[in-house]
């Protein structure tokens, strides 16, 4: 046909010599457009499979092309051929490692994409390195990456399996949503039997399952359905009661369940077991079928046996999706189903065959149909089954009548209905269908062959008009078989059947002959001389199966010399009752594989299948998951924690001090006991006490835990150039601190060491400036807590503290009690999510006011550290508290209730976005770096005599807590800081243009915050 | 987990391949074809087929075969529902997913699929994301690349992988803001010999097109959340807010896409649409059958019954039909025995019927086989079930957006057995 021949033309050309030097040329020409036109056409040979490898030096050169899809589609040439060009694809490598420290984020991740992607070993060390690099990269989008190109670099050198761990190890604490399913995957890939590693990480990965992608959902779910197949007990043995009061006792607090509680219960299902029920629940929900899957066989492998009936209702509904959607999800069904019938009863229409339906699915919905059926609704399955023998599916049809005999051994009411019904069939047209019935009444009659002797006789009536060999082997088996009830049909039928053996298929000879033998046995008389004549027949047939049979049974059966002893127990031997065959489903022993696998669809077992483990008989050390810190769901935010400390740390002092050296945690245990559970400002005060004590007494003590500290940092992370630059960063600016401390401590002690002793009020007499509260904060907070941090993310002071108090509570509603409030910007001692907010409470009555203190708050879950009670503030006397509130990074209002002895005042706090960040500090470099985050960006025009540095700045630093990073360019002023709660990054561009405009970019993942940042800044600028 | 992808077409042969890690040899596809030959018909070949060192998941879609190999244990329908988004991505890029496109637009083929999966883990799989990353073709674009020697890669890099929400890109701007809401049910069932009904359920869906600048947030609530019982959403919907107060609260993405399907409760009663009237038979020995059919309205809800198709698979004896609609035309095809009846719209005061003979074979016997006929129609501006959005609004942005809300019911799987 023109097509083909233009198709076969076509080919020759694209492989003519001629034709790749004309793409070589274009490869090789100046004009940019030629090289993506012949690129275009490279990768459609690539498609068809054709091959295009002569052209790699031509393509190579390339790599480095500014165009973009020009590169991408070297990229894809690259990964698909540098396999077979190894020496060549190392001239491309130098690209894709300045690419690694591109600052665009998605060029960085691509270039690791490909990297990884070239298999070729020489470069392993270089890979290696670079996904070290990677998996510490500010960029969630690029730490995926890395962790995708840990399996890639894995199935390439599995040498490298105790260094990838580690990276391993390091994602797995990776807070991204983005990363969590790809670094999971790699788990699974690398090292799926460290299921250590997951210990600590397994509430986090339950928390953050549902806002996942998809496709990674799917992966966590099944690797923790395993791990908690290890570490829990099964919820399988008692059902019923206790469950229910477990799901409360979770909800109440896990600190609260006491030892007694769980010995005293039988079984007391793990809160962590529970967590992973109640978090996975919700993504039934998803339109992602794969998802909803795995969270099906996740509660049939792990929830208590009154719970699994959930997933009923979304399994049903994927019925409703394409075919092979639903092949898969029938054939779980049917697993399902066998031990679970009252799972899917209530569905059992879902299951009826339409003639639209492919075969495979017929058969399954048969499958299902027949193991549902009982009593109740036999009788609706078999008229169902009726219309489905009818069906001009005849292999379906088929199909219905091996379902029909199962019912009929299973459910013994309607064995005799089934049985008739079958006999009707035996006179259908169709020889399949008649054959399959031979089959199945063959197997029901063994089952009870007493009362059928007439149904034998039938069939030997059809015998003669049935050709299918299966079915006319059954009908001699049967005859053979019961030939004592049936004495005048048998051997009339072997003497049809000595006539006609040549002709017939070796499986129904085999059955001649073992008729012929049991007939000699029993009725020798009649059938001696046929059994002769048939085995002699035998003797001489092609098949050697058949010639084997002949010779075994003459042997057995015609008694001589030789074999007298067998011969006696022929008739024992052939004609011994026979067990009735069990018709079972082929799905009764799949649930040995983890539904939902590959393993389970094929029934055998895939490579790389693992196995689901058995229940634990006693849990394994629950307090392995415990983490320190729980915190919200961040993207790499800062953990504070100290992990491996398995005492849950809810006090603020604790996690204020879990990251101080040695030294200091014996103070800790002192001040610890002699602070109150709230965490006081006494308590704080006294702590701190403590360490400008310490550094009085012995000034190195403190700064030698700080090297230690700093060493060891360095010592892990030694093999990344990057993580030690950066710990040298930051020991350099520690190094700073330390000075301007020692600077500032003997102005310290002055206001603060006679204010311990003389206790609460004398410190607030003393209004100290903030200036020194600042800096104090800001030195212990650098100090203690960013080494820990997997990015250098510094906090500093506040460029600015603006002066302006805003009303809290008038003195003419409160009933003379008037409150002013301020945003001193000092990071929240109390917990690092607060913001901390200072209020000047003054009295203005002529009466003392008593226990002023904070009431009620909304909304109720809103969390603020409150003010110690004041037991009493004379006339006319004022005081300054502190409290800090966790505004959840929105400017929703707090409101709370001020409330004396004898009053209650509704207040409200409404801070202004600028105030709910903390400035942080970094480089130009790293700054660059993250501009990948969501943008906002405006242009606004100002006066022409405010365009240098100062007043830019500090316009920018009125609006927001923000700090001001180093830029290398003049017209370009750049602040960086964080969002108090989730500690989101927030940055800041003001970029001075000709024309007295200004462009204003602000980069933040909270993409409501920098919209509404991005507003205050342009009237702040504006006004200017 | 995906290794490679290969694309056959109905009569067997490989028109693309691609691969994620090393080349796996087209040979491979041997495995596949030897089931393919096994079975009857296209639909029959099963999905999942292992070979000696590898495993061939498969999904056919527009008659082309998306073949992918597997090396080792992944939950099949993992590769399923990717292989679905493939083809859905590809409908959604080139308006048909068909050889010819796919050919024709290889590059981007190439691409997308470059996008979508790395190192066989799905990457990017959201439409508006793969967007941004690759500019679907258009005639004029075409046009204008061929003349200046641009590009289909977006030229900015997308942010969409870093935003907060991966399912709406920022920076959307529109002259006109508009969302419109497609709240369309299908109806299955099987009615049996006598007109009563066997099965019958609703499945609905939600599919959304909206146009909206900025970062819209929108609810949406019904009048009668009551009916919606088995639902699944888009990823984009908050579904605490539905669990609490049977609210769709959401960001949504940017242009088409399902917002929600759902199921109604089998409890409620389904109001059949339509009714069949037939009377079919064949008579022992003779060469002659006959054949009378009528189609009328039964609960529509004073809506009109359009674009009915009748069709039907008849028993293999049947050599010909000679039959006269009294609208619309019929058609029978001798071969496949397939007789497919485009009736068009049901005027209730004249009720459309098809009547005629029907050749049989000659001494044949009577087919023991029950024919069945299915049904599709479609009935305009009404929802089945009753289901009835009460209102939507969006919050963060401060424009006023138009609305619109459009209701239809679809025969799904629609079948009625025929006596004979």
């Amino acid at each position: 046909s023109l097509p083909n021949s233009l198709c076969i033309v076509h080919f020759l050309i694209s492989f003519s010599p001629s034709r790749n030097e004309d793409l070589k040329e274009m490869l090789e020409s100046n004009k940019e457009s030629l090289k993506l036109e012949a690129m275009k056409r490279v990768v459609g040979l690539i498609a068809k499979g054709k091959n295009a490898s002569e052209l790699f030096p031509a393509v190579v050169k390339n790599v480095a092309s500014k165009n973009i899809e020009l590169k991408k589609l070297v990229y894809v040439y690259l990964v698909r051929y540098a396999e077979e060009q190894q020496d060549l694809a190392l001239l491309s490598i130098s690209t894709f490692q300045r690419a690694l420290k591109d600052p665009n984020q998605l060029i960085r991740a691509s270039a690791l994409r490909v990297l990884s992607s070239i298999r070729v070993p020489i470069i392993v060390p270089i890979m290696m390195l670079a996904i070290k690099e990677a998996a510490s990269d500010m960029s969630p989008y690029v730490r995926k990456t890395s962790a995708h190109a840990i399996q890639k670099l894995y199935s390439l050198d599995q040498d490298q399996k105790e260094l990838l761990i580690e990276v391993i190890e390091k994602l797995l604490k990776d807070k991204s949503t983005l990363v969590a399913g790809s670094v999971v995957m790699a788990f699974e890939e690398v090292c799926p039997d460290r299921i250590d590693l997951i210990h600590k990480n397994y509430r986090k990965l339950c928390n953050l399952l549902v806002d996942v992608e998809e496709w990674g959902q799917v992966v966590i779910i099944s690797m923790l359905t395993r791990y908690a197949r290890t570490q829990f007990t099964s919820p399988w043995k008692e059902d019923g009661v206790f469950d229910e009061h477990n799901e409360r006792a979770f909800y109440e607090s896990d600190e609260e369940k006491t030892r007694d509680e769980t010995e005293a219960k039988p079984y007391m299902m793990d809160p962590d077991h529970r967590l992973l029920l109640r978090n996975t629940k919700p993504l039934l929900q998803s339109r992602n079928t794969a998802v909803v899957m795995s969270v099906a066989q996740l509660y049939w492998h792990l929830a208590p046996k009154n719970e699994v009936s959930i997933v009923t209702k979304s399994l049903v509904r994927l019925l409703r999706s394409h075919r092979e959607v639903q092949y898969i999800v029938l054939q779980n069904i049917a697993t399902m189903s066998i031990q679970r019938k009252g799972m899917f009863e209530p569905y059992m229409k879902s299951f009826y065959v339409r003639s639209t339906d492919a075969t495979h699915i017929k058969s399954l919905k048969l499958e299902i149909l027949t193991s549902l059926a009982n009593e109740a609704n036999i009788s609706t399955i078999l008229r169902e089954f009726q219309t489905y023998v009818k069906s001009q599916d005849k292999q379906f049809a088929a199909g219905t009548i091996q379902a029909i005999g199962r019912c009929a051994t299973n459910i013994s009411e309607v064995t005799d209905t089934c049985l008739n019904g079958l006999v009707l069939l035996l006179s259908n047209r169709d020889e399949t269908v008649v054959a399959e019935s031979v089959v199945v009444i063959r197997k029901l009659l063994q089952i009870q062959p007493t009362q059928h002797s007439d149904i034998i006789k039938h069939m030997a009536k059809l015998f003669d008009n049935i050709t299918v060999p299966m079915a006319r082997a059954s009908i001699l088996w049967l005859m053979g078989e019961y030939c004592e009830r049936v004495p005048k049909i048998a051997p009339d039928v072997l003497r049809k059947m000595a006539k006609s053996f040549t002709s017939e298929e070796d499986i129904v000879k085999l059955q001649i002959v073992n008729l012929a033998a049991k007939l000699y046995l029993t009725n020798s008389k009649q059938t001696k001389l046929l059994t002769q004549y048939i085995l002699n027949l035998g003797k001489y047939d092609q098949n050697y199966d058949i010639r084997d049979r002949t010779r075994f049974i003459r042997q057995l059966i015609v008694p001589n010399d030789k074999n007298g002893a067998l011969s006696k127990y022929a008739h024992r031997i052939l004609l011994a009752p026979k067990p009735a065959p069990v018709l079972e489903s082929a799905y009764k022993d799949r649930d040995r594989y983890q539904l939902g696998t590959l393993s389970h669809t094929i029934n055998t077992k895939a490579s790389g299948y693992l196995e689901l483990s058995d229940w634990p008989a006693v849990a394994p050390d629950q307090s392995v998951r415990n983490v320190e810190v729980i915190e919200p769901v961040k993207e790499w935010a800062p953990s504070l924690g100290k992990t491996g400390k398995s005492k849950p740390a809810k006090s603020s002092d604790d996690k204020f001090y879990s990251d101080s050296g040695e030294e200091e945690e014996e103070e800790e245990k002192g001040s610890g006991s002699s602070s109150s559970e709230d965490g006081s400002i006494q308590s704080i005060l006294s702590v701190r006490l403590h360490i400008l004590q310490n550094e009085r007494v012995c000034p190195e003590s403190g700064s030698d835990a700080e090297s230690h500290v700093q060493k060891n940092s360095s010592q892990s992370s030694e093999e990344s150039d990057k993580s030690s630059s950066q710990s040298e960063k930051s020991s350099s600016e520690s190094d700073s601190e330390k000075k301007e401390r020692k600077t500032k401590t003997p102005l310290q002690k002055k206001t603060v060491k006679p204010t311990a002793k003389d206790g609460y009020h004398t410190i607030m007499e003393h209004t100290f400036s903030y200036s020194h509260w600042s800096t104090l904060c800001v030195s212990l907070f650098t100090q203690l807590c960013p080494l820990s941090l997997a990015f250098p993310l510094q906090l500093s002071g506040p460029a600015f503290v603006p002066e302006k108090s805003h009303d809290l509570l008038h003195r003419m509603t409160g009933k003379g009690l008037s409150a002013q409030y301020q945003f001193p910007r000092q990071p929240c001692l109390y917990q690092p999510t607060m913001v901390s907010v200072q209020i000047s409470l003054t009295n203005t009555t002529d009466h003392p006011l008593e226990q002023i203190h904070i009431g009620d708050r909304s909304p109720t879950g809103l969390n603020i550290h409150c003010f110690n009670t004041i037991e009493c503030l004379e006339p006319e006397a004022s005081v300054t508290v502190f409290i800090g509130i966790d505004f959840n990074d929105s400017t929703q209002a707090a409101n709370f209730q001020l409330c004396t002895k004898e009053d209650h005042f509704s207040v409200s706090i409404q801070p202004a976005i600028g105030e709910l960040l903390l400035p942080i500090t970094m480089t130009e470099l790293d700054f660059r770096k993250l501009l990948g985050m969501n943008e906002s960006s405006a242009t606004i025009t100002m006066a022409a005599e405010n365009m240098t540095s100062q007043p830019i700045s500090r316009p920018v630093a009125t609006v927001a807590n923000l700090g001001m990073v180093p830029s290398s360019q003049d017209n370009v002023h750049r602040f960086a800081g964080k969002t108090a709660s989730s500690g989101a990054v927030v940055l800041v561009t003001v970029e001075l243009r000709e024309s007295s405009t200004a462009l204003i970019t602000i980069n933040t993942e909270k993409s409501v915050m920098g919209s509404m940042l991005l507003r205050d800044l342009k009237l702040a600028l504006a006004q200017t | 987990m995906i290794h490679s992808l290969f694309l056959v077409n109905s009569s067997g042969d490989i028109f693309l391949e691609k691969h994620w890690k090393s080349v796996v040899s087209r040979s491979v596809c041997d495995y596949f074809f030897e089931a393919q030959e096994r079975a009857s018909e296209p639909e029959n070949v099963p999905p999942v087929i292992p070979t000696p060192h590898h495993y061939l998941i498969s999904v056919l879609r527009h008659r082309i075969y998306f073949v992918a190999v597997i090396q080792s244990e992944v939950p099949p329908l993992f590769v399923i529902e990717f292989l679905h988004r493939v083809v859905d991505t590809f409908q959604d890029y080139f308006g048909v997913c068909t050889e010819a496109a796919i050919k024709d637009n290889v590059v981007v083929v190439y691409e997308l699929l470059e996008e979508m999966l790395d190192n066989g883990f799905p990457l990017a799989t959201e439409s508006n994301i793969l967007k941004e990353l690759i500019k679907p073709p258009t005639i004029l674009r075409t046009v204008v690349n061929t003349i200046t020697g641009s590009t289909n890669v977006g030229e900015q890099l997308p942010t969409g992988q870093l935003s907060v929400v991966p399912w709406r890109r920022t920076g959307v701007k529109y002259t006109n803001n508009e969302a419109y809401f497609d709240v369309v049910e299908e109806i299955d069932a099987i009615i049996d010999k006598s007109g009563s009904t066997i099965t019958a359920e609703i499945q609905g869906v939600i599919d959304a097109c909206v146009k909206l600048t900025g970062m819209p947030d929108l609810t949406l609530s019904f009048m009668n959340p009551r009916l919606l019982d088995d639902v699944s959403f888009h990823p984009c919907v908050r579904f605490k807010r539905w669990e609490a107060e049977r609210i769709l609260s959401f960001i949504p993405p940017d242009g088409n896409f399902r917002l929600l399907s759902y199921h109604v409760s089998s409890q409620n009663l389904v109001a059949i649409p339509v009714y069949v009237k037939h009377n079919i038979t064949f008579r022992e020995g003779s060469s002659q059958g006959r054949f009378e059919l009528t189609l009328g309205p039964k609960q529509t809800m004073g809506k009109g019954v359009e674009a009915v198709l009748v069709s039907s698979q008849l028993p293999r004896g049947v050599l010909n039909t000679n039959l006269n609609p009294t609208q619309g035309t019929y058609t029978f095809d001798p071969v496949t025995k397939l007789l497919s009846w485009d009736v068009g719209k049901i005027n209730p005061q004249k009720l459309p019927s098809l009547k005629g003979s029907m050749s049989l074979q000659a001494g044949a016997s009577k087919p023991d086989e029950n024919p069945t006929i299915n049904i599709q129609f479609k009935i305009q501006q009404s929802a089945l079930s009753g289901l009835k959005v009460n209102r939507l609004d969006m919050y963060g942005e401060k424009y006023k957006p138009f609305k619109g809300i459009k209701y239809m019911t679809k025969a799904g799987k629609f079948q009625a057995l025929l006596s004979n």
